[in-house]
């Protein structure tokens, strides 16, 4: 039995060599950014990445977490595939991270989900907290809400109550034309923006429910044709890439006089390709933009800007770690599970307003503006002479909705 | 609105609007078809003639509009017409004769493979080069007008121009594949490439500057379609798929077959997005009323317009069972 000797002494020592590495090292905290890396969206996951690191070296700067320890962001490559990340994240815990940052996909993010119930049930001192601060489908805080899971950013309900807050108020729009492409996440917002616009504004009509197929379409012109015969004054759109900057652009083109009601037309790449097209007329929701006017934030956009040479976007992530900052140093520990008992109930103000993380679902609610594309911004964007402007807010309070979520206490 | 006026005038109304929506949607139709021709006759000559599907046509385009975008940027658009189509009709040219033809003897699956290889060295270079998120390429301002209204609708010049451009391209092709004694040479190496190399021509050097019109047209529809779609590293892409439907429903090799295919397919999808007719709706019309819920609901909820941009796969699926040879074929796929 030579041959099986062999094997459990290499048993043994690699057990000895990956032992003490996940033990060692208690004066950093590891938090594992699991998101595409590569490709031809790899670009958000490196601006992700960026985002991340710029935040959590601030926070060690400002002397760390829980009596002075380091957090340490280490990159996985999920290549936006499901399979992918549950193999990453397999990586990440190996590699001794208990905190795992995500965004991209709500596919990913139900990944995610999935894994860790299963995963901190069996291995309890090996908890893993997932912060996940881009997946926007509701059913991560609703049907599979997880106590290990918490989203930072306004999901897509709350962004419709942000969208159709600002619609009750403009008089000027009289039908409406919902817009979004054919998947789960565009029926989300469908289904959201009619029974919203009902209850705000029931005078309203909706004169188009159109769902597209996702990046397939080539040519926008006959669905412009198609929005004008409707005679409609605005359109919801949760369209995102080139479904989102064509439809625009060609609308502009054809001198379609609409608002645009968008998700995400204020991600990286939206300006460059809408340009004049979109100024006044395309709306976006987000907890911050460059040209919301607070020293704190300006401050921290110039630094970030001079740092990688590109515009700062992600400013949820400086609100993440500030307030898992505030959980570690008040548990005192850096278990995720102190940390999520702590984080799951602290309300915080940022200097932009109260936000709060709601328990029942672990959705954390903040102030989001609405705003629109503008030619006579001080800060612009993508080195375009065009930026965003605020024209409303809605506090956290006015966007939060309801949730079935029946939360699985560990 | 005029709904509650009279009824006589609320039918003017509809039949105004429905008479301004075929107007357009035709308008919209044509010209889509013809920036697709002005691809797809480069594609359907390549692989016509030399039997390979060159994967990296689309790339080329994209590489068209960056070039496109980036000579107006500097030398203004009427030179990035002529330039950006050049140099890619040169590098093209140079492509096959110091590439593609040394892979040529290795069998049609390394031809595969080679413009496979292209495809994704152009979009890595475009990517390297002009970044990830695309750029700011527009309409070019003396073009940037409505030059008329049709009914309420204002049209904008830069689409008429590319519809007389593309027509141009097409009766410019014709005319020197059907009048010219290299065109009737490329019209012979199409089917029988073996006995027009026996009769002494120089198939290679048709070959060659057959894929350098190629490339060099891919390019053309690059410069002009930049500024109309969004200029970025995945515009190739979305438009490669279609063109491939658009050159096997055309028919491998025919000119005329692109150009009813890319019409055809334009029209169709244009149209087909005006429609917002389920299965459902024709059951109810036909008397039967269905339970809303079940397996199939989906299925029968799924509307025309829905489906539009899928279409042209289906009609590719159609095609291939009930005419592999495309409509104006001489050889099955």
């Amino acid at each position: 039995m030579n041959f099986m000797h062999k094997l459990a002494s290499v048993a043994l020592v690699s057990l000895a060599l990956t032992g003490p590495v996940s033990a060692q090292d208690a004066s950093t905290v590891k938090l594992a950014l699991i998101d595409g890396q590569s490709g031809p969206n790899g670009f958000i996951g490196e601006s992700m990445r960026q985002h991340l690191q710029f935040f959590a070296e601030r926070q060690n700067a400002a002397g760390g977490v829980a009596g002075g320890k380091k957090l340490d962001v280490i990159a996985f490559d999920n290549k936006f595939d499901p399979q992918e990340t549950i193999v990453q994240l397999q990586k990440a815990i190996d590699a001794g991270a208990r905190y795992v940052f995500h965004g991209n996909s709500s596919a990913v993010g139900a990944a995610i989900v999935d894994f860790l119930e299963k995963h901190n049930r069996r291995n309890p001192e090996q908890s893993v907290l997932y912060i996940n601060f881009a997946a926007l489908d509701p059913v991560l805080t609703n049907e599979k809400c997880s106590f290990w899971h918490f989203r930072f950013d306004a999901d897509v309900n709350i962004r419709t109550a942000a969208i159709t807050n600002q619609i009750k108020n403009d008089p000027s729009i009289k039908k409406v034309y919902l817009f979004n492409q054919d998947y789960s996440f565009g029926k989300a917002v469908r289904t959201a923006a009619t029974q919203m616009l009902k209850e705000k504004r029931p005078d309203i009509q909706i004169v188009g429910d159109e769902l597209i197929p996702l990046q397939k379409v080539t040519d926008f012109t006959p669905y412009i044709a198609k929005i004008r015969a409707t005679g409609a004054d605005a359109v919801i759109s949760a369209n995102w890439g080139n479904d989102l900057n064509q439809l625009v652009k060609t609308g502009g083109e054809l001198g379609l006089p609409v608002k645009w009601f968008t998700y995400f037309a204020n991600g990286e790449g939206g300006v460059t390709a809408l340009g004049a097209a979109g100024v006044g007329r395309v709306f976006a929701v987000s907890e911050w933009h460059m040209n919301v006017p607070n020293p704190t934030t300006e401050k921290m956009a110039d630094e970030f800007g001079k740092k990688y040479n590109r515009d700062m976007f992600f400013y949820r992530l400086d609100t993440v770690i500030a307030m898992l900052a505030r959980s570690m140093n008040e548990a005192k520990t850096v278990d995720p599970k102190a940390v999520a008992e702590k984080l799951e109930t602290m309300t915080y103000k940022t200097p932009l307003g109260d936000t709060y993380v709601r328990a029942t679902d672990h959705q954390f609610y903040q102030p989001l503006y609405v705003s629109v594309m503008a030619d006579d911004v001080p800060k612009k964007l993508e080195k375009t002479p065009f930026g965003f402007k605020t024209v409303g807010m809605s506090a956290a309070k006015e966007t939060e909705v309801p949730t079935t979520c029946k939360m699985r206490r560990p | 609105m005029a709904t509650s006026v009279a009824p006589l005038l609320c039918c003017y109304a509809w039949t105004k609007t429905l008479l301004e929506q075929l107007a357009i949607s035709t308008l919209n139709g044509v010209i889509y078809g013809m920036l697709l021709f002005m691809l797809a006759s480069g594609l359907t000559l390549i692989f016509g003639m030399m039997g390979v599907l060159n994967l990296a046509h689309a790339a080329m385009y994209m590489l068209g509009a960056y070039l496109g975008y980036q000579i107006s940027k500097t030398l203004g658009f009427l030179p990035a017409l002529i330039l950006a189509p050049l140099a890619l009709g040169i590098g093209g040219a140079l492509l096959e004769r110091y590439g593609l033809r040394r892979v040529h003897q290795h069998g049609h699956v390394s031809e595969l493979l080679f413009t496979f290889g292209i495809a994704f060295m152009i979009q890595e270079a475009v990517q390297m080069i002009w970044g990830r998120i695309g750029v700011p390429y527009r309409i070019p301002s003396a073009l940037d007008f409505p030059l008329f209204r049709l009914f309420s609708t204002p049209y904008p010049a830069y689409r008429i121009f590319v519809l007389l451009l593309a027509i141009a391209i097409f009766f410019g092709l014709f005319a020197a594949l059907s009048r010219t004694r290299i065109g009737l040479i490329i019209r012979a190496a199409l089917t029988h490439p073996g006995m027009v190399s026996m009769l002494g021509h120089d198939v290679p050097r048709v070959f060659m500057l057959v894929f350098g019109a190629g490339a060099g047209l891919a390019g053309l529809a690059g410069v002009i379609g930049g500024p109309i779609f969004v200029t970025s590293p995945s515009m190739a892409g979305a438009l490669g798929a279609i063109l491939f439907t658009v050159v096997v429903i055309g028919g491998l090799g025919s000119l005329p077959g692109a150009l009813l295919a890319s019409l055809l397919v334009g029209l169709v999808q244009t149209f087909a997005v005006v429609i917002d007719v389920s299965l459902d709706d024709v059951f109810k019309i036909a008397g039967f009323t269905a339970a809303s819920t079940g397996v199939f609901s989906d299925i029968r909820h799924t509307t025309v317009a829905q489906i539009a941009p899928i279409l042209p796969y289906l009609m590719l699926l159609v095609m291939l069972v009930v005419r592999p040879r495309g409509l104006f074929g001489s050889r099955d796929v």
